[in-house]
């Protein structure tokens, strides 16, 4: 494992300065219901449809805990190689807000569920390994919603009691692209396990991000500040830019820097302080009177650990082995679960070598072009095989194979199927290609005189007419050879 | 150990309770009797002593992970003030 | 045949059983006593024409099965009772109605029971006297202007004044002793995780319990065997085996062993107590059972620890307050000012107190030096009771220090309204149960209480050894029927 960064230092006039980072990502779990109480958690439904009496905190009402959730918090635990404390405690964060309708977040403080754990990151220069400090169950709030009424704030509790995950990093990461590695990577472990789908679009993943600075060198942390609830990775790394920035010109001036919350500013591009009280953040914090501890016994534990499938690190390293991939072919090869499932269907059934320059280059060109997911795909893993073999026994030219792909993006058929139908089969009879090669020798005395005085760009020009003669279909390894030949006599 | 008027209006917008002045002095003469009260505690020595705070003597009961609740929307809104059939309704927060 | 709101709760099942009285009946003759008794402000909220209205369709197809069959039965209004206005005695919920039914209330009406209105409590069921009610104080039917005692107040007047024959109340800190103690009544609170606390709005989650309070304790036993139940909807209710309690009440106590703490003897305590407390341990003498000089060293501290657990949890609970999703909304010009007036206009002082203690003693700073140490203290506690009950099967002890006190004598000083409770909160900081039944009067003609104290579940026990010296105290209540227009 490399020890130390690729710098990414803010540049000012006479200093260089570092960048801190840790990262407190809210991960909603899949589950479905909620935390406490039995709502439904789907995404996407009618306002205040999904809401029971917990969840709008009527009075008498109590939480109950939901066991799948806490399977779901102890699985990612194990998944990030973390502690898995047997005891663990809720806790009442206490402060008023109108998608909060207890006036408290039911979460966990002193004696979380998870204890300290890692994550590796795949870097360019190498891997880094990032500490997990913690991951707690809590609440997640209702959505506040102030574009709709000018004059009133309308509130959604839809969302109110679903729960999270707050997996809370050390401050070890240092710049907006291991920002960018560790949430994918997080996210890759957590939709390997099936703990949560990562979708951040749909608001199931997001992030506080806590940003200092410090001078190159310096052992001493700077002040740090929290910018809330950033819901895109490209917003967390513009965020960090401009925090760190703006730190570091503080500092140039000798100013200090106030430890404060933020948000981000997407349309303007920055953070800017949240105008809130002072004193608003004492949260009086204490055990939730209408829950016990969480126990959880070794053998709950272990039992969960069985449904553990091979994580992202491990599943690298068993294709490295077995496929000889590159640790870049197979970081990207295993990044995604699905994706993973494919290679291996693919591999199962045909060329390696072939199969991964197919799935990581015309396949991945694909789905990124039509925005799909791979469990998505318009080839299935079946007929993508059957194309590689197509190649590999000779049947077609690699260029020919392309064009099949063309057609199977359409329709999902058999190759071999259109390759019949399309008489797509590569010439692959020496006699038969003696003879078109013949002709355009014949046809281009003058073009051989030049090639054999020299004129070696030529051969390209001979292959080329080859190939169009043939329509395409000239087996070009076995043209090369034949032509090579023959124009040396 | 007395609480001041500061301390009050510190833990009555901690509270959300609006108090005047006047109604705010009175409250500080209140509690810094029941805290004077209170303070009796302090008699004790307990460092090693573990905090109780459950005291039903029985473990956290799970449930299983079934959607049972219907939509009650209509059950939902029924007592709140506003009369907006899909949402809650509050003034807007000051940013 | 004395008058039906006189008959006991078995009594009036029985006759129900026997076909000798109809529910209709009994209900109207309730209703009727309801009426007329309005001085007394024990309800904020009747139901008398649908009372009615249920005890006919009882008579219609009546159940003798059912063990409170058609029997009317007025609950503290801290219970939600779906469809019927829901106030804990307090404006902020003042138009509550809600939409779901409490499990204790539920528990109840399915053994046949009728609802017959919500009484009054302290707001919040915070006070020892009724008189932090939005709606008004309640009156003792012992005397005029007397306190009943609280915060179930408006439900021990009712019970003392006949208007119900059994009621449910809830007890934190001794909400249900203290005024079942005032006003001649038997109240117990149950083991904390008996009886579930679904639908109940919470004061202090951690000691809040639902409790049967009536005339005898037969009566306290049917009721609690109706009330009592796991319920899954409340993480902190208990599975254990419960009695049946009213069947296997007995007057057997022989060779029990009861427990007379020291610590109780407190100083000024009136010489009433004292003679009363002495009285009742020679009828324990004479059930056959043996008494043991224990010690509870803790007591003192009991109360202090109670205000400031009590008020931590409190104002927590108590923050779901906000006039968003239901009751009183005052106008704000944006959100926390909303905030703010509706709950400054929407509590009352001595739920404003408490909640500003809580927020205090939970802030930070001040958690380790108050909340924690008070967790603390109240480990130790239970730990005296836990050791204590390793010699002894009960504790007995006084009710409360003073008889019922009159209406403002207390209310500018909340430490002595407070010090109402110095035998009852003890009881509850260790989730034990206690009954309170009376024993005696004093020089005024007041009620005195005695309390027994049980290990945890064993309600049965506590239930007998009240049931044997109930017999031989043969306390008649001295009341007058002075408020009846």
């Amino acid at each position: 494992m490399s020890k130390n960064n690729h710098e990414f230092l803010i540049t000012r006039k006479n200093n260089h300065y570092e960048v801190v980072i840790g990262l407190e990502v809210h991960a909603q779990i899949k589950s479905n219901s909620k935390l406490f109480s039995s709502s439904s958690t789907k995404f996407g439904a009618e306002p205040n449809t999904q809401v029971s009496l917990v969840d709008a905190a009527f009075p008498g009402m109590l939480p109950v805990i939901n066991e799948f959730c806490v399977k779901q918090a102890i699985k990612t635990g194990i998944g990030l190689k973390a502690k898995i404390n047997n005891k663990s405690v809720f806790d009442r964060k206490n402060y008023f807000y109108a998608d909060l309708p207890q006036g408290y977040q039911i979460s966990q403080y002193k004696h979380p569920i998870v204890g300290e754990g890692k994550v590796i990151l795949d870097m360019p220069y190498g891997q880094k390994e990032i500490g997990i400090e913690r991951l707690h169950l809590e609440q997640d709030a209702g959505k506040s919603i102030h574009d709709i009424d000018p004059e009133n704030t309308l509130v959604d509790l839809n969302r109110s009691g679903v729960a999270l995950m707050e997996i809370v990093s050390k401050p070890d990461l240092s710049s907006p692209e291991e920002v960018n590695i560790y949430i994918k990577k997080l996210r890759s472990i957590m939709r390997y396990l099936g703990t949560c789908d990562g979708n951040m679009q749909e608001g199931s993943l997001r992030a506080d991000v806590n940003v200092s600075v410090k001078k190159k060198g310096e052992e001493k942390l700077g002040t740090r500040c929290e910018i809330k609830n950033v819901n895109s990775i490209k917003f967390m790394q513009m965020a960090i830019i401009y925090e760190a920035n703006r730190q570091a010109d503080l500092l140039e001036e000798d100013k200090t820097i106030d430890q404060e919350t933020r948000l981000f500013d997407t349309k303007k591009n920055e953070t800017r302080s949240m105008r809130s009280k002072e004193d608003a953040h004492d949260y009086r914090y204490f055990p939730d009177p209408d829950l016990l501890p969480l126990e959880v016994t070794n053998d709950f534990i272990d039992s969960i650990k069985l449904e553990i499938p091979e994580l992202p690190d491990e599943k690298k390293k068993r294709f490295i082995e077995k496929f000889k991939l590159t640790p870049y072919e197979a970081t990207i090869l295993v990044s995604d679960i699905e994706t993973s499932k494919y290679f291996e269907e693919v591999t199962n059934n045909s060329d390696i070598k072939l199969a991964t320059n197919w799935i990581t280059g015309e396949l991945f060109a694909l789905l990124n072009e039509k925005n799909l997911e791979i469990s998505e795909s318009p080839i299935s893993s079946r007929n993508l095989s059957k194309l590689i073999n197509l190649i590999k026994n000779g049947t077609i030219s690699g260029k020919i194979a392309k064009a099949v792909f063309e057609i199977m993006t359409h329709e999902d058929k058999d190759p071999e199927a259109i390759v019949e139908e399309k008489d797509l089969k590569q010439e692959s009879n020496p006699k038969e290609l003696e003879k078109l090669i013949d002709k355009i020798i014949n046809d281009n005395q003058d073009k051989v005189k030049e090639y054999k005085a020299g004129k070696d760009k030529l051969f390209g020009f001979f292959v080329g007419q080859i190939m169009k003669v043939s329509g395409g279909k000239a087996n070009p390894k076995l043209v090369n050879e034949i032509l090579k030949d023959k124009l040396s006599r | 150990m007395t609480i001041d008027l500061k301390t009050i209006k510190h833990i009555s917008r901690l509270s959300c309770i609006s108090l005047e002045d006047e109604k705010a002095q009175k409250l500080a003469g209140d509690l810094n009797s029941i805290f004077k009260f209170i303070e009796k505690l302090n008699e004790l020595k307990i460092e090693d002593v573990e905090p109780l705070t459950s005291i039903a003597e029985t473990t956290l009961k799970f449930r299983t992970d079934e959607v049972k609740s219907d939509n009650i929307r209509e059950k939902i809104l029924k007592n709140s003030p506003s009369d907006n059939e899909d949402f809650f309704v509050v003034p807007k927060v000051v940013e | 045949m004395s008058e039906i709101t006189s008959l006991t709760l078995t009594e009036l099942v029985k006759n129900i059983k026997e076909k000798k009285l109809s529910s209709t009946e009994i209900t109207k003759a309730f209703v009727e006593r309801s009426q007329k008794s309005k001085e007394l402000n024990t309800y904020i909220t009747e139901d008398f024409s649908s009372a009615i209205e249920k005890a006919k369709k009882f008579d219609d197809k009546p159940n003798f099965d059912l063990k409170l069959p058609g029997i009317p039965i007025a609950v503290k209004d801290l219970f939600c009772t779906n469809g019927v206005r829901t106030t804990a005695g307090s404006k902020i919920l003042n138009n509550f109605i809600p939409t779901y039914e409490s499990t204790v209330t539920q528990n109840i009406w399915q053994q046949g029971a009728i609802l017959l209105g919500k009484l009054n409590c302290d707001e919040f069921a915070m006070g020892s006297s009724n008189e932090t009610s939005f709606f008004g104080n309640v009156q003792n039917p012992i005397d005029k202007n007397l306190v009943p005692g609280g915060s179930s107040g408006g439900s021990a007047s009712a019970l003392a004044a006949n208007l119900t024959p059994v009621t449910i109340g809830t007890d934190t800190g001794g909400s249900i002793r203290q005024p079942a103690s005032f006003t001649g009544t038997v109240g117990l609170k149950p083991t904390y995780g008996s009886c579930s606390r679904y639908g109940i709005v919470a004061f202090a989650s951690s000691l809040d319990q639902a409790g049967p309070m009536s005339k005898n304790v037969k009566d306290c036993a049917l009721l609690l065997e109706v009330m009592s139940s796991y319920d899954k909807k409340d993480s902190t209710s208990i599975d254990f085996n419960r009695s049946k309690y009213s069947l296997e009440l007995n007057n057997n106590i022989k060779g029990k062993k009861i427990g007379i703490p020291k610590e109780y003897r407190v100083d000024d305590m009136p010489i009433e107590i004292e003679e009363l407390w002495k009285k009742g341990i020679e009828h324990v003498k004479e059930c056959g059972a043996e008494l043991v000089d224990i010690s509870l060293p803790h007591t003192n501290y009991a109360l202090p620890t109670y205000y400031i657990v009590a008020p931590a949890e409190a104002s927590s609970n108590l923050a779901r307050y906000d006039g968003v999703k239901y009751g009183f909304r005052s106008h704000g010009e944006n959100l926390i000012d909303m905030y703010e007036k509706t709950r400054s206009e929407g509590f009352g002082d001595e739920v404003k107190r408490r909640i500003m203690i809580g927020t205090y003693v939970l802030s930070s700073g001040y958690y380790d030096a108050y909340y924690l140490k008070a967790q603390k203290v109240r480990r130790l506690i239970k730990k005296d009771f836990d050791v204590v009950f390793n010699q002894v099967d009960a504790i007995l002890t006084p009710s409360t220090p003073s008889s019922a006190f009159k209406i403002g004598e207390k209310t500018n000083d909340p430490i002595s309204m407070y010090l109402n409770d110095i035998f009852t909160v003890p009881i509850n900081l260790a989730g034990l149960p206690g009954i309170s039944i009376p024993a005696g009067l004093d020089k005024n003609d007041y009620p005195l209480g005695l309390q027994i104290i049980g290990k945890a579940f064993d309600e049965q026990n506590i239930l007998n050894i009240a049931y044997s010296i109930e017999e031989k105290i043969n306390f008649k209540n001295k009341i007058t029927d002075w408020w009846i227009k």
